[in-house]
């Protein structure tokens, strides 16, 4: 580990990754910290990801693809589903395998990657910030950067140390729990299958993300404003589904955790720091997936990075153009989807039904046509799908 | 303060986010309050996936905050 670098990126999940592969192929000095002993584990993730956003990054590799998706269930309240076709459309990942993949995909672009390295402190010039302070095999360093980028996860620290208000509201989260289940007897193991409704998951929805023929991640997300009225846990409501739909399944993993979402946007940069991922709120406020919106922030944070050294300009109002690129990819849409999601969420189980009982059977259904039902009931939801479409979301 | 069940705890951190005060620490497989500036507002109770933190009140509320003065 040298005392001075370009870059500092913090966090090695896909998003920290991701910024220091990039950065260190712009030609910076780049070093990636993971605090944990080992990159990849453990997994706080359902795995599931969108196959052509991912291809911008990476070709998918056997090695940490556990399963393709072709198709996908939405299971009512019911029982009832609708089956929607999407041939290669998702992939089920191994992220342990991922994870390390794209650390080493960084380490060969030129990265230095360090684990077992926890930063504890941000270094400052004023009110700049330049570099970290790195507790690594007993000792702690100071190493200098032109840039931080953190991507210190869920429990992000250096944004609020930053000054920063990275801050989740019980209102801007889901917390979720999951099984890996192991003999969990899917009748097709190309299909994820996704419980709607009260009944299964209030305030959040129920997955089966199949890993091979018989392996699964069985799992849902609430929102806590259901633990705050019923005292009742994600991992309770899992349990629940658990015993309606898989009574005799085994578990050899439980995985839990809080996913933040966020419909406005906060600053996520400031003086020699841009704040990438989980860390700021990156994840999609519908499915809750951040795999790829942490890499697409972490591709825009290292290009921010390298224009703002080679012009020698480190300042927030340089780095800003972070947050521009960032709402203007992805972050603008956050508002429509979340306000998709709130009405969505405001359905009686009883409409899941109806409508679960209007589709159920069709063959070669796609997702337009669920919403296109759905609208012909409930018109209010075609001004939000309008502005999605218009920002050429489908 | 906030009492932690290590054997429910899963250190996922989804609690630390939550935090206004910024007085719950991850370390690798131990959460960590600092309970000293706790404020007792038990959001992060709600925010745990396995319900392992529990609000526990040693002192009434008017008596801390007169000791604290």
């Amino acid at each position: 580990m040298n005392s001075a670098y370009d870059v500092v990126v913090v966090g090695a999940g896909p998003g920290g990754s991701t910024a220091a592969r990039f950065a260190a192929d712009a030609g910076l000095s780049v070093l990636l910290l993971e605090k944990r002993q080992e990159i990849g584990a453990p997994v706080r993730c359902a795995e599931g990801v969108g196959t052509q956003t991912l291809r911008r990054f990476i070709e998918p590799e056997p090695r940490w693809v556990a399963q393709v998706i072709n198709r996908c269930r939405l299971v009512a309240p019911n029982g009832k589903y609708v089956e929607i076709t999407a041939p290669g459309e998702g992939l089920i990942l191994e992220r342990k395998l991922f994870d390390r993949r794209l650390a080493e995909l960084a380490a060969e672009t030129g990265a230095q990657v360090r684990v077992k390295a926890r930063v504890t402190d941000v270094l400052r010039d004023g009110d700049q910030i330049a570099g970290v302070r790195v507790k690594y095999q007993g000792s702690s360093h100071d190493v200098r950067a032109k840039v931080v980028i953190a991507a210190d996860g869920v429990e992000s620290q250096i944004a609020r140390w930053a000054g920063l208000n990275t801050l989740s509201r019980l209102v801007d989260m889901d917390v979720a729990a999951q099984y890996l289940v192991s003999d969990a007897r899917l009748d097709a193991p190309d299909c994820c299958t996704f419980y709607i409704g009260t009944v299964y998951a209030p305030g959040g929805y129920g997955w089966v993300f199949p890993k091979g023929p018989n392996l699964a991640n069985i799992g849902l997300g609430i929102s806590p404003k259901h633990t705050t009225r019923h005292r009742e846990t994600a991992l309770d409501c899992l349990n629940r589904l658990m015993a309606r739909f898989f009574p005799n399944a085994s578990i050899v993993a439980t995985v839990v955790g809080g996913i933040p979402i966020d419909g406005k946007p906060r600053p996520i940069s400031a003086n020699g720091l841009m704040v990438i991922g989980d860390a700021a709120h990156q994840a999609d406020p519908m499915t809750g997936g951040g795999i790829t919106n942490a890499m697409i922030a972490g591709q825009l944070a290292a290009q921010v990075a390298a224009s703002a050294i080679r012009q020698g300009d480190l300042s927030g109002e340089m780095l800003r153009q972070y947050d521009e690129r960032w709402q203007k990819e992805v972050g603008r849409a956050f508002k429509p989807i979340l306000s998709i999601r709130d009405q969505v969420m405001e359905f009686e189980d009883s409409f899941f039904d109806e409508l679960a009982e209007m589709l159920h059977g069709r063959a070669r259904l796609t997702l337009v046509d669920v919403f296109r039902m759905a609208i012909r009931t409930r018109p209010r939801l075609l001004w939000d799908l309008g502005q999605l479409v218009a920002m050429g979301w489908f | 303060m906030i009492l932690v069940d290590y054997d429910a705890c899963d250190y996922c951190g989804a609690c630390v986010g939550t935090c206004p005060e910024n007085v719950i620490h991850l370390l690798d497989t131990r959460l960590f309050v600092d309970n000293e500036g706790c404020t007792d507002c038990s959001i992060c109770t709600y925010a745990c996936p396995v319900g392992a933190l529990e609000l526990v009140q040693t002192q009434p509320r008017g008596l801390r905050r007169e000791l604290r003065v």
